[in-house]
């Protein structure tokens, strides 16, 4: 059984039960709820999920050992908060303010080594080959922490705790917490940047040349290595912030994680349409609502296989994803 | 008078296997000079440019860039993007390699990243201060800006780079190269697919970039109106190996040139010959 499902599941606020509603107030609470949840979840996989797509348009390749990035910032998050509360003299602010910012750049450091040692060796091998060494990577990863930290699972005790109530109506009302709130905010934000950095910004130019002709972008003079690196530096912190909003909103985590999530998050770039940046977006989001809303109105156990049965069914019917550009064949 | 060299070329020499695209070549190029390459197809004419620009290894041989400043640089010993950075070569394609879903402007701002690279992150100013990135990128628009002008792309400026006719998208090419600062400029057949005007506003285009920029050109090219029409000096290639340089006059009289041009001379081609 995959270690996920020890978590707090979404659908905890399942306190009535969706079938055993009397009015449509209770209805219509229950799914808006269901919403809110699915929204929060989708923000961590859309986080994911952009550095799948990212390396995808760059180089072409799957970066399975991207969920491991994710777990790592989940442990790194984790330690980080534990140093900085306790020396933080009280504010919790001030302590995952600072845990936000070791954690992107411990994973940053992260991507960037997996990028040098396992991927950068093998540019222009078969495209196998980069494939298993990814692989291979995130067994090491998880074996690493797994060694490192130890097989339990590591809990954190709520940081953030209440939220706020909105009224919808008059017969209804949702419940936001603060946390599921800083988690939307601060995944819009990253995405706000982020695509400023992409559309606007030199760097954003160049990754963009690189992935439409890698050999024309180097001839004018952009070093081509430098921005593959700085394209899993990149993927990796949203990652890590993923990893770290994951900590906070579950409260415990495991070596194993990564392996699940990295697979939905995957799931949610192929639904975008991999290779496409705002596909990876509506992919998380379209993946995490699917995930709570299925477990609020069916199976609970079942929500994986709902997740991947989406994967299986756009790699039937729409190979290009929501957003993607389907591939024109070169004449 | 020759000027002074700016591409040296000694004894390169490619194989591919058992083939030899190119032999034991050596010529210069010089600074301020279009120097027009031709030859029959399978020459070598793109696999010099290939060599040229790092995209193959020469198994031996030495490709010398020499700078105004006097530095020299060996071209078969830096990485693809130091030719373009370092040694300052740009090239253009015979099959046109554009960003295709990038703007036009922004094809020629990506051309510029190594300068604004340097003027954000990669320097310790660029760190402190934001206002020299600003100015650098200021400077980045306007030297693109000098060249959609110089190329006619202005009105142009914020469509798809490839939704534009295929005229333009030569000329974007080139605008594209220049915004790369370079000293020596690889143009492989520019002129391939434009109709007569486009072709002659080209040449006009070409023999301006010499004149005002003083930059060297090296040129492939099948049309002889362009070859004949602009270059200071000709090189031919057949099967690798150069037969005749010299002026477009001195090449266009040589026996050898129309022998590898027209085959071994049978008695058609003898007559033809003699009428010309």
């Amino acid at each position: 059984m995959f270690a996920v499902d020890r978590y707090p599941s979404v659908s905890s606020f399942d306190q009535a039960g969706p079938f055993r509603a009397a009015s449509s107030g209770v209805w219509m609470e229950y799914f808006f709820q269901q919403v809110v949840n699915g929204l929060t979840l989708g923000a961590i996989y859309g986080l994911i999920a952009l550095g799948y797509t990212m390396v995808y348009g760059i180089i072409g390749m799957i970066n399975f050992a991207h969920g491991e990035i994710y777990m790592l910032g989940a442990f790194i998050s984790l330690v980080a908060y534990l140093i900085f509360s306790s020396i933080g003299g009280g504010s919790v602010a001030l302590a995952l303010l600072a845990t936000l910012l070791v954690t992107m750049v411990f994973t940053a450091i992260w991507g960037w080594v997996v990028e040098r040692t396992a991927y950068r060796p093998l540019r222009g091998a078969p495209r196998l080959a980069p494939l298993i060494s990814a692989i291979g990577v995130s067994i090491v990863l998880q074996n690493f922490v797994q060694i490192a930290q130890g097989a339990r699972v590591k809990p954190l005790p709520p940081v953030i705790q209440g939220g706020v109530t909105l009224d919808l109506g008059k017969t209804f009302s949702v419940n936001i917490s603060w946390l599921q709130i800083v988690i939307i905010l601060l995944t819009l934000a990253l995405m706000a940047g982020f695509t400023w950095m992409i559309s606007r910004t030199s760097l954003g130019r160049a990754q963009r040349a690189t992935e439409q002709d890698m050999k024309m972008a180097a001839l004018l003079g952009i070093n081509v290595d430098r921005v593959v690196s700085a394209t899993f530096v990149i993927g990796a912190a949203l990652a890590g912030v993923a990893g770290l909003m994951v900590t906070l909103y579950y409260g415990v985590i495991d070596f194993y994680i990564g392996f699940l999530a990295g697979i939905k998050a995957f799931t949610a770039a192929v639904l975008g349409g991999i290779g496409s940046l705002p596909g990876a977006m509506l992919g998380g989001l379209l993946i995490g609502l699917t995930e709570s809303l299925w477990s609020a109105y069916f199976s609970i156990q079942y929500k994986d296989v709902a997740t991947f049965a989406i994967l299986v069914g756009v790699l039937l019917f729409r190979p290009s994803g929501l957003l993607g550009r389907p591939d024109v064949e070169k004449v | 008078m020759r000027p002074p060299p700016l591409l040296e070329v000694h004894g390169l020499t490619m194989r591919f296997g058992g083939l030899s695209a190119i032999s034991e070549l050596s010529f210069v190029a010089g600074q301020g000079e279009i120097t027009a390459v031709i030859g029959p197809n399978g020459a070598g004419k793109t696999t010099l440019f290939n060599c040229i620009t790092g995209f193959y290894r020469p198994q031996t041989g030495r490709l010398v860039l020499h700078h105004p400043d006097g530095k020299a640089l060996g071209l078969e010993t830096l990485p693809d993007h130091a030719i373009a950075r370092k040694a300052r070569v740009a090239r253009t394609f015979q099959n046109i390699r554009l960003f295709p879903r990038m703007s036009v402007l922004e094809n020629l701002m990506v051309a510029q990243h190594q300068v604004l690279m340097s003027a954000s992150v990669f320097s310790l100013a660029g760190l402190l201060g934001l206002g020299r990135y600003r100015r650098a990128e200021r400077a980045a628009i306007d030297l693109a800006r000098h060249w959609l002008d110089r190329t006619g792309l202005t009105s142009f400026a914020d469509s798809e780079a490839g939704a534009l006719p295929y005229g333009h998208q030569r000329r974007l090419e080139i605008a594209r190269a220049m915004c790369t600062r370079p000293l020596l400029l690889c143009l492989d057949e520019p002129a391939a697919g434009l109709n007569p005007r486009e072709s002659s506003d080209l040449n006009q285009l070409l023999c301006g970039i010499r004149d005002e920029e003083g930059i060297g050109l090296l040129l492939i090219e099948h049309d002889m109106s362009v070859v004949m029409g602009i270059s200071d000096r000709v090189l031919v290639l057949d099967h690798g190996c150069l037969i005749a340089e010299g002026s477009p006059d001195e090449v266009r009289r040589n026996p050898t040139v129309i022998r590898a041009y027209l085959g071994e001379p049978d008695e058609s081609a003898v007559v033809l010959g003699g009428e010309g």
